[in-house]
């Protein structure tokens, strides 16, 4: 305990030291984060400076190990530095998909040369991933998807199309399920890993209902993925055919990250707040306000309860369902609360005293996120059947 | 501190989960006293056997003859009443009266923790002045008189109230009924003159008082906590009582919707079982989820309190509001996935359905503690 209390002000020293006092706010729109990748630029000095030191201390995957790329940093002392950039608002020095999803899959199926070569690009930000999943007629009902790879020895061609490549426009390489087993539906997904330049891959953005296109089609025509990428780096990760397993982890990190399981703003009560700016409350709404705040902070609550049981191994592993599909079901409750509250101001498409419409956009975004990574319907049938054990149908 | 139970709450999760399954089971008791119309509503050897489990004097300190644990402890105890419905003075008087007894004085303790923790008394408590809870407002009146009070008014919902040794009431010593100072709590014994009882059965077969305060002398030392500062002592209480009230609300929830997962999985109809149709595979998931979260947020609220957190209070609110829905979703659907026989007295889901409605109310419903929430947060 007393070694976590040196780390903490140990913590908080280099964090005074090393934050720019423009890195301690909210983030307001995506050009406050840095995503890094080939062909990043830095919005400010900054935001260069706070990535950079963060970098070199390897902060920016604290919890991973140092000749990975990250600090090493036990849970405990991880927790100490998320609760300390809380405390001065610190923006995260860099968010990539090679963070979140592909970095846990590497940590837990990855070779030691795949470890080593792609989790320090990733921990430097120097290349920026995007995620090949869903394709269009394999949504929910992901293990239907029929993107091929054809074994030709030494390499893999790649045939088919993706969808809902969140900025696959934007990335330089793509973690991709693929088809290499036509007859097993389970085990005949290989887990690949290309550069996005290679010929034959193509992409386009999808525009959505927010105005805006984080989102792309993308599209393979015989795209050659070599098998390896040097001695104990091979293009696939865990073995060929059981790529379903990797997915699988993933989409649980992935569920977690949506559902907003840390505790974070999104599950915070919101009804002072909209008092603040709204001023008088119509009684209805303070009264759906009220209701919100209940069900807001017991969910902070549940984050809380399942991430202490996740340490310790309590929690069932079809939680995260169950997280996600409450914690997206809250969220869009809450923006369409902050579109009541916000009348007329809040309709506002591009004026610049709503940041471009920032409300709206951000109101029209939030309807995915019950769709996205498993949609609610999906979530309530996994926790159906692998928490209750109700018979399967 | 981690939002699961320690080794030792474990433990007593288990023991209390076995003693309530056995002893405080339905047939046993709630049934059992209801079918034979029970002027208490409840069993008193079944107090005696919860005395001698330790469980009566839980939140009592060590130093006053408990054992000095906290509403966690209290709080598993109380989710195994709610998921075996068992009848029992618990929350009034372990939970609730032991709270303002903690502020007594020693002659106070003295004459009444005793009895509590042998199981040979029940408390109960006096506060809601109308058919809704509004403690905010009390009305009854206490007058000095020689070198006591006399106290003159009505209470209701006073659970247990005809069958309790001891009523712990608020009352009015100074001030405007609407005033937050002015406030005393008295214990009133049984046999004080003056105390009346109009008893009455509610819905879930327990028994209720409207009690009445017809110039009821009382001496100094009946007085628990300060004279016109009582309001601090009556928050602890109700917010001891909104929690425990949640945590037995968790288990009504819980035995509830564990029974209607069971009957999920054997009902047949149009040759399946009615668990493999998605509606109500969607429902049951949706239900569980709820009834998950309010029980993170009834541990959050007991932790809170037992650590003297200036948050306990609010989120005392957030779990008996969030409690208070996910119960009654729980009830609902409970009764509703069973179908007709349901509606039957013979089967125990609606037995579920009428201790929640009961709970639902007691200290204050989901609108009232969604206002509190709102008016804690400053809207």
């Amino acid at each position: 305990m007393a070694d976590l209390e040196a780390f903490r002000a140990e913590t908080r020293a280099w964090l005074e030291a090393n934050c720019p006092p423009e890195m301690r706010q909210p983030v307001q729109d995506e050009s406050d984060v840095y995503w890094g990748g080939r062909r990043a630029t830095f919005k400010n000095d900054a935001q260069k400076a706070w990535f950079e030191a963060c970098r070199d201390k390897g902060y920016t995957v604290p919890a991973w190990p140092k000749e990975y790329g990250g600090a090493g940093l036990s849970p405990a002392e991880a927790k100490v530095l998320r609760e300390e950039m809380a405390r001065i608002s610190a923006r995260p020095p860099l968010s990539s998909f090679g963070i979140w999803m592909l970095g846990p899959a590497l940590l837990h199926f990855g070779t030691e040369g795949q470890k080593k070569h792609f989790l320090n690009q990733i921990a430097r930000g120097e290349i920026r991933w995007c995620q090949g999943y869903s394709e269009p007629g394999s949504g929910s009902d992901l293990v239907s998807l029929q993107t091929f790879g054809e074994d030709k020895g030494d390499h893999w061609i790649v045939n088919g199309q993706k969808i809902w490549t969140s900025y696959a426009d934007k990335a330089d390489w793509i973690f991709c399920l693929v088809r290499t087993d036509k007859a097993n539906k389970y085990q005949g997904i290989t887990f690949m890993l290309y550069d996005m330049e290679t010929p034959g891959v193509t992409t386009k953005p999808i525009l959505l209902i927010s105005g805006n296109s984080p989102f792309c089609e993308t599209f393979f025509d015989d795209v050659k993925v070599p098998k390896s990428y040097g001695e104990d780096i091979p293009a696939q990760v865990g073995e060929v055919n059981r790529g379903w397993d990797v997915a699988k982890y993933l989409l649980g990190h992935e569920r977690e990250m949506i559902s907003g399981a840390d505790g974070g703003a999104r599950t915070s009560a919101i009804g002072a707040a909209m008092k603040r700016s709204a001023g008088e409350l119509d009684p209805l709404l303070r009264a759906e306000l009220a209701m919100f705040d209940v069900d807001a902070l017991a969910y902070a609550c549940m984050g809380e309860k399942f991430l202490d049981e996740i340490k310790v191994g309590k929690a069932h592993p079809a939680q995260p369902n169950m997280m996600k599909y409450a914690g997206t079901e809250l969220n869009k409750r809450r923006h369409e609360l902050f579109m009541a509250a916000g009348g007329s101001t809040a309709l506002e498409w591009d004026s610049e005293e709503t940041r471009g419409g920032a409300r709206a956009r951000e109101w029209l975004r939030t309807k995915a996120n019950s769709i996205e990574g498993g949609t609610s319907e999906v979530m309530l049938g996994v926790v159906a059947k692998r928490i209750l054990e109700l018979p399967g149908a | 501190m981690p939002l699961y139970h320690t080794e030792d709450q474990a433990m007593l999760a288990e023991t209390a989960a076995q003693f309530m399954g056995e002893e405080g089971a339905i047939g046993k008791q709630l049934r059992h006293w209801r079918d034979r119309g029970c002027k208490d509503g409840f069993g008193h050897d079944l107090w005696k056997q919860m005395a001698e489990m330790g469980f009566t004097g839980l939140l009592v300190p060590e130093a006053d003859g408990g054992l000095g644990m906290g509403h966690v402890e209290a709080g598993i105890v109380l989710e195994e009443i709610g998921r075996n419905l068992t009848p029992s003075p618990f929350l009034t008087s372990s939970v609730m009266a032991a709270s303002a007894l903690a502020h007594a004085s020693a002659e106070g303790k003295g004459r009444w923790l005793p009895g509590l923790i042998a199981g040979d008394s029940v408390f109960a408590v006096a506060i809601d002045e109308g058919a809704k809870h509004r403690p905010e407002r009390i009305a009854t009146r206490a007058e000095k008189s020689g070198n006591g009070f006399r106290l003159t008014g009505k209470k209701d919902f006073v659970v247990h109230g005809a069958s309790a040794d001891m009523i712990v009431v608020a009352a009015r010593t100074a001030g405007a009924d609407d005033d937050e100072d002015g406030v005393t709590l008295f214990a009133v014994p049984k046999d004080a003159a003056g105390l009346g009882h109009n008893s009455v059965r509610l819905v879930d077969s327990s028994m209720a008082s409207h009690v009445t305060l017809d110039g009821v002398e009382l001496d100094g030392d009946a007085v628990i906590g300060e004279v016109d500062g009582g309001r601090t002592v009556l928050n602890k209480v109700l917010d001891a009582g909104r929690v425990g009230a949640a945590a037995e609300g968790i288990g009504v929830a819980r035995g509830s919707m564990d029974m209607t997962v069971d009957y999920l999985k054997q009902r047949k109809q149009f040759g399946k079982l009615i668990g493999e149709f998605q509606a109500l595979q969607h429902r049951a998931a949706h239900l569980y989820s709820e009834v998950e979260i309010a029980r993170a947020a009834t541990i959050k609220a007991q932790q809170l309190l037992d650590a003297g957190s200036e948050q306990a209070s609010l989120m005392a609110s957030v779990a008996k509001a969030k409690v208070g829905k996910a119960a009654g979703l729980a009830v609902k659907e409970g009764v509703q996935m069973h179908g007709g026989i349901g509606m039957t007295d013979e089967y125990d889901i609606g037995l579920y359905m009428k201790r929640d409605r009961a709970l639902a109310e007691f200290m204050g419903d989901v609108y009232y503690h969604a206002d509190r929430v709102a008016r804690l947060s400053g809207y």
